[in-house]
């Protein structure tokens, strides 16, 4: 008798040994460097959760991670890699800006409607021509996608320098937005309520990130179009006998994939810079590939694994500011070590692991 | 543009398109063996941090060159047993090799040097020179033919001569060649090449090799010719521009050569179009750098030509199963 519940339990193990190997392999680069990895991840602990402060630099990083996270676990579910994170979150912040640069009088309510609303339209939109190239050509999206970040940069390099930059400031930067856009701050609100942890970026964009959680959980295991999403995933030939049109499904998944990195620009732009800011989102499509992967592409494994990599950015700010030798860099190389493990590793352990715990239940049951 | 200007352009298109012709051979091996390599800008990173390393190490520029070559090699090798004896996805563990090779240089480039990255600037004998032909100063003022001469052909480095003959080699192993017949077949029925007694995995293990010295030696082209140290995350997206290169030449390896010396000859030319007008219309500088990947997506999406890779790319082999 196969039992589900080892599957599940063999993918979290799994995750587990890969994040545990990571993190070896980064304490013996620290050793390597001659310093203390105990006393090192102990100082990336305390920076990201030892203080208010520190947590909510933690889950403001988490807020981006989450969003670009579900991107990569949305197209996933339909076996498609989607690498553009990058490129569509940078997109989408034009998108953002735009809303706020041509209705400047909007209250804040309003504002993040018609932001989340631009943000997604704008990331959807950088998707779908890749999307399109791999539902109809058989374009690998993840050739497609790389090309599609590069291309989003040089745009947005263009627009920034050519039409959006103060003509007096140097900096490839946009001017600033009017304030009443500005989203709720989390260190204003607990101001208010006589709590001080300095100025910091956490805004009310994280809980909107949890809603979006919710949404794609119902979205892909409670309507049709997430059940012919996963059936597209598991096996294309037999979804198109059962009657859903494939290529369809896996240009919506790729779009909906870009829309939520979408949602990046609306973090950046309407909560923390309040300005479009050239290559805002470096980095982030890559830690989506790492925390989707972490999370095994489920919105419950998403939240804790953006978590995580929230916590080692910011923490890793703390480790490099005390040890002059390990600079935040080593963060990078953990988040290639977990992509790797969990990209190269799981063809082998995960079935095994499934296999050993098959014969542990069902010898417990007989 | 005038003559002249064409001749430096074309001279500077040479040396830029030097990286992107190793790196794009290094990928037409592992590709043409059944394997997608997204890595080869890690391994290039990895590579340049390594020659700029080693020629510090034991100051002399072949020091640098051998610790590039051996660097490739050790990045590619992890790669392939991840992405052929562990089946894993080798689209995900070449993004992952490209993300470890920006994090480790970096890391131990802070670690070691301290100056943020930077390997210590290398003296002249620690680096590759150009190469002055005999008579280049002696004929350079002779008109049409000085310059190309002096400017084109002399006043090369090593590595671009290296560079042609590359391609000239890797067509030959390629199509006139056992190895060769054998990394195709691979690349597209590897059942067969099982059937005929060859093993795919050690097929596979060889381009891998190839790769990572190639990948090696375009690396070290960036630490020991253009910079003259290793810069933080000083390949910049040649790597990826190379695996372009690799689609757009429809993994031939003239085209692929063609299409670096395009790509190149792009990069080149967009320093010096800065302010061109057609019309009114000012050409923004950003237009000519998305030109290899524009042009590959429209490869891509087969509105100009058709992608025609390997058959089996990106599956993983799995012996006795067909």
């Amino acid at each position: 008798m196969r039992n589900h519940a080892s599957g599940t339990i063999a993918a979290i193990v799994a995750t587990l040994i890969n994040i545990a190997a990571a993190f070896l392999i980064g304490a013996l680069l620290i050793v390597a460097v001659g310093e203390n990895p105990l006393k090192a991840f102990g100082v990336v602990w305390t920076g990201a959760f030892g203080s208010l402060k520190g947590f909510s630099f933690t889950l403001y990083y988490a807020t981006n991670f989450i969003f670009t996270g579900l991107a990569v676990a949305v197209a996933a579910h339909a076996r498609e890699y989607n690498i553009g994170g990058e490129g569509q979150a940078n997109v989408s912040g034009l998108g953002v800006f735009l809303v706020g640069a041509m209705l400047p009088f909007l209250p804040w309510p309003v504002a993040i409607v018609l932001g989340i609303v631009a943000g997604m339209t704008f990331g959807a939109a950088w998707a779908f021509v890749p999307a399109y190239m791999s539902a109809r050509r058989g374009s690998n999206l993840v050739v497609t996608t790389i090309m599609f970040n590069f291309l989003a940069s040089l745009l947005m390099i263009y627009l920034i320098v050519n039409f959006l930059r103060p003509t007096t400031s140097m900096i490839p930067a946009s001017g600033a937005l009017a304030d009443n856009l500005s989203l709720p701050r989390m260190d204003r609100f607990l101001l208010t309520l006589g709590i001080n942890i300095h100025e910091n970026p956490l805004n009310i964009t994280f809980l909107v990130a949890l809603l979006v959680c919710v949404a794609v959980t119902f979205l892909i295991w409670h309507t049709r179009w997430g059940y012919e999403l996963r059936a597209v995933g598991e096996n294309r030939d037999a979804a198109a006998y059962a009657g859903v049109h494939v290529p369809r499904v896996v240009i919506q998944a790729i779009c909906l994939s870009g829309a939520l990195a979408g949602m990046v620009g609306l973090n950046e732009v309407f909560g923390v810079q309040h300005r479009l800011i050239l290559d805002f989102a470096l980095g982030y499509g890559f830690t989506g590939v790492a925390v989707a992967l972490i999370g095994n592409n489920h919105p419950l494994g998403i939240i804790p694994a953006a978590i995580l990599f929230g916590a080692l950015y910011q923490g890793g700010a703390s480790m490099a500011f005390m040890f002059p030798k390990i600079s935040r860099e080593v963060v990078v190389v953990l988040q290639g070590l977990v992509i790797l493990f969990a990209g190269g590793f799981v063809a082998v352990l995960r079935p095994y692991l499934t296999e050993q715990f098959d014969h542990f239940f069902t010898r417990k049951v007989a | 543009m005038d003559y002249l200007t064409i001749v430096f352009v074309t001279a500077s298109a040479l040396r830029l398109a030097v990286p992107l012709i190793f790196a794009a051979m290094g990928g037409l091996y592992a590709e043409k063996s059944g394997v997608i390599d997204i890595g080869l800008e890690g391994k290039m990173l990895f590579g340049a941090f390594a020659a700029g390393a080693c020629a510090t190490a034991f100051g002399s520029s072949a020091a640098g060159l051998a610790g590039a070559i051996a660097a490739g090699i050790l990045l590619a090798l992890a790669q392939a047993f991840a992405s052929i004896h562990l089946r894993g996805n080798q689209l995900v563990i070449g993004i992952a090799i490209n993300i470890i090779a920006s994090g480790l240089t970096a890391f131990l480039g802070i670690a070691w040097y301290q100056r943020g990255g930077q390997t210590p600037q290398l003296d002249t004998h620690e680096r590759f020179l150009p190469i002055i032909l005999p008579g280049a100063d002696a004929i350079s003022n002779v008109p049409i033919i000085g310059p190309l001469y002096a400017q084109i052909i002399s006043g090369q480095t090593v590595f671009v001569y290296g560079a042609f003959l590359l391609a000239i080699i890797t067509w030959l192993v390629i199509y006139r060649t056992r190895f060769g017949l054998r990394l195709q077949a691979c690349g597209d029925k590897p059942e067969a090449v099982e059937t005929a007694g060859v093993s795919v995995f050690v097929t596979r293990y060889i381009a891998f090799t190839i790769n990572g010295a190639l990948c090696g030696i375009g690396g070290a082209y960036f630490a020991l010719v253009q910079g003259g140290a290793f810069y933080k995350d000083m390949t910049a997206g040649q790597g990826y521009m190379a695996l372009a290169a690799v689609i757009f030449g429809n993994w031939r390896p003239g085209r692929v050569l063609a299409a670096c010396l395009l790509f190149a000859f792009a990069d080149a030319a967009q320093g010096r179009m800065q302010g061109a007008m057609i019309g009114d219309f000012a050409i923004p500088t950003q237009l000519i750098q998305a030109l290899p990947y524009v042009l590959t997506l429209l490869l891509l999406a087969g509105i100009v030509g058709r992608a025609e890779g390997p058959l089996e790319a990106g599956r993983p082999y799995i012996k006795g199963e067909r």
